[in-house]
């Protein structure tokens, strides 16, 4: 039986392989993932993100046990960060997810960012496909713990659930560009401590601010205490409700065919590169280049725009 | 780009003693490997469904509570069972001399009692990955 045959019968090994396949760039990469594509789009993909410590991993442990209860299949790619320094890392978030480690029904897979910038890891889109196509019906993606900018999981996820914590600065944090505007659903977490209340209304205020979105569209803000595990189920809940309504509307049809946009763009720029490095023979011929700017015998915009004339003339563009 | 080497720190048994655990962890991500924490209290079935999932190449058992003849073996069988016999199985913690042959004969490649420097232990995972790369 051949890998994708085992991938779709939900072979725990051959899905585990796969993501390492792709993970690890091999040269198998770009036909496992176009071999399992016609299997794939059926999953509901669900991000996860937030601040480093807001509980996001404990609320994902949350989520898979309100899954299992309605029986579905759910997997999660749990993404923490990679040492700058060594390349190594230490990839923790399945530490609060180990009761459900034996459920056949529970697939998790840790990734590191790998010199990633972007909350994710390069893997990360292709461990989705994965999962999608061995037949899980929920996919969960908890980025690493994320500041204003590290945005990139909403081009993989169907709905983005921002989970926040109280005592991280006032309304003006919440109006900010960034992290805020991609959220779906807005969880303040540890609603046990204070200023729960006070985040909740401050998210509500920067939200009713200039918003021209339809009423149904504005994301819901949900309180809840995933240790203590009190307002999970509402926030369960409220999760597939604006699941179901994304898909009735043709939104998440419209946030797949961006996220299918960009994966073209990408492989076309990525190939193009390699293309391109072949032919100038970069590897050889770039400290030489590096040192004819440096010492301002070539500019830089004019010398790139010589070396595509060259490439012109041999028909390589 | 290169594989990068993947490593599965567990702790077994009923012993809440992390601390070994914790810094193995931080001392091989030190050393350029992706480590996967589990926590204290896991079952070798627990550890061993974690292996296949994160799809490693060595499983690090931290153990102080006496039953490490049971338990280290009993993860070695699991994974052959699972048909994922190739991953290594180490051990650390408090681990009486008299009792280094027995778990080698189940299949536990490498002990580290305590006292063993941290570069033992590295020098063990690069010499069963056979490169110096992490």
């Amino acid at each position: 039986m051949d890998l994708v045959e085992k991938i779709r019968s939900g072979n725990t090994r051959a899905i585990a392989k796969a993501i390492s396949l792709i993970e690890n760039e091999t040269k198998e990469k770009e036909e496992l993932i176009d071999n399992i594509h016609p299997f794939t789009g059926n999953a509901f993909i669900i991000g996860v993100t937030g601040p480093p410590g807001a509980g996001k991993s404990t609320i994902v442990d949350r989520i898979i046990q309100f899954e299992r209860n309605r029986n579905k299949k759910i997997a999660v790619i749990a993404v923490d960060p990679s040492s700058p320094f060594s390349g190594g890392a230490i990839l923790g978030d399945r530490l609060r997810m180990q009761t459900h480690a034996t459920d056949r029904g529970v697939f998790i897979r840790s990734m590191a960012s790998r010199g990633h910038l972007g909350g994710i890891s390069t893997g990360t889109s292709g461990a989705i496909k994965v999962f999608d196509a061995a037949g899980f019906d929920t996919i969960i993606i908890e980025t690493i713990g994320v500041g204003q900018t590290e945005v990139e999981v909403i081009e993989m996820a169907d709905l983005i659930l921002l989970t926040l914590v109280p005592g991280m600065g006032d309304e003006i944090q919440a109006m900010k560009a960034g992290i805020m505007e991609i959220a779906d659903l807005f969880l303040v977490n540890k609603s046990d401590i204070d200023g729960a209340d006070r985040l909740k209304s401050e998210i509500e205020y920067m939200l009713m601010l200039g918003s021209e979105q339809a009423e149904t569209l504005i994301p819901p803000i949900k309180l809840a205490s995933a240790k203590n595990n009190t307002g999970t189920e509402e926030l369960y809940t409220s999760i597939f409700e604006r699941l179901n309504l994304f898909k009735n509307s043709g939104l998440m049809a419209n946030r797949r065919k961006i996220r299918i946009q960009k994966e073209i763009e990408h492989i076309f720029a990525s190939k193009l590169k390699e293309i391109l490095y072949t032919r100038l023979n970069m590897k050889e011929n770039i400290s030489f280049w590096i040192e004819r700017v440096y010492n301002r015998e070539i500019r830089p915009y004019n010398f790139v725009k010589e070396k595509m004339m060259e490439l012109k003339k041999e028909n390589v563009l | 780009m290169d594989k990068k080497i993947r490593i599965v720190i567990a702790k077994p048994g009923l012993d809440g003693h992390d601390r070994g655990a914790k810094y193995i962890a931080r001392a091989l991500k030190d050393a350029g490997y992706e480590v996967i924490y589990t926590g204290i209290r896991q079952t070798p079935e627990s550890i061993v469904a974690t292996a296949i999932q994160e799809d490693v190449d060595f499983v690090g058992l931290s153990l102080l509570s006496g039953a490490h003849n049971e338990l280290f073996p009993r993860v070695v069988n699991l994974l052959k069972e699972q048909e994922a016999g190739e991953i290594v199985v180490f051990g650390g913690g408090v681990i009486p001399e008299e009792d280094l042959g027995f778990l080698e004969k189940k299949g536990v490649q490498a002990i580290f009692r305590p006292g063993a420097p941290i570069s033992d232990v590295i020098s063990f995972i690069k010499s069963k990955t056979g490169s110096t790369a992490a």
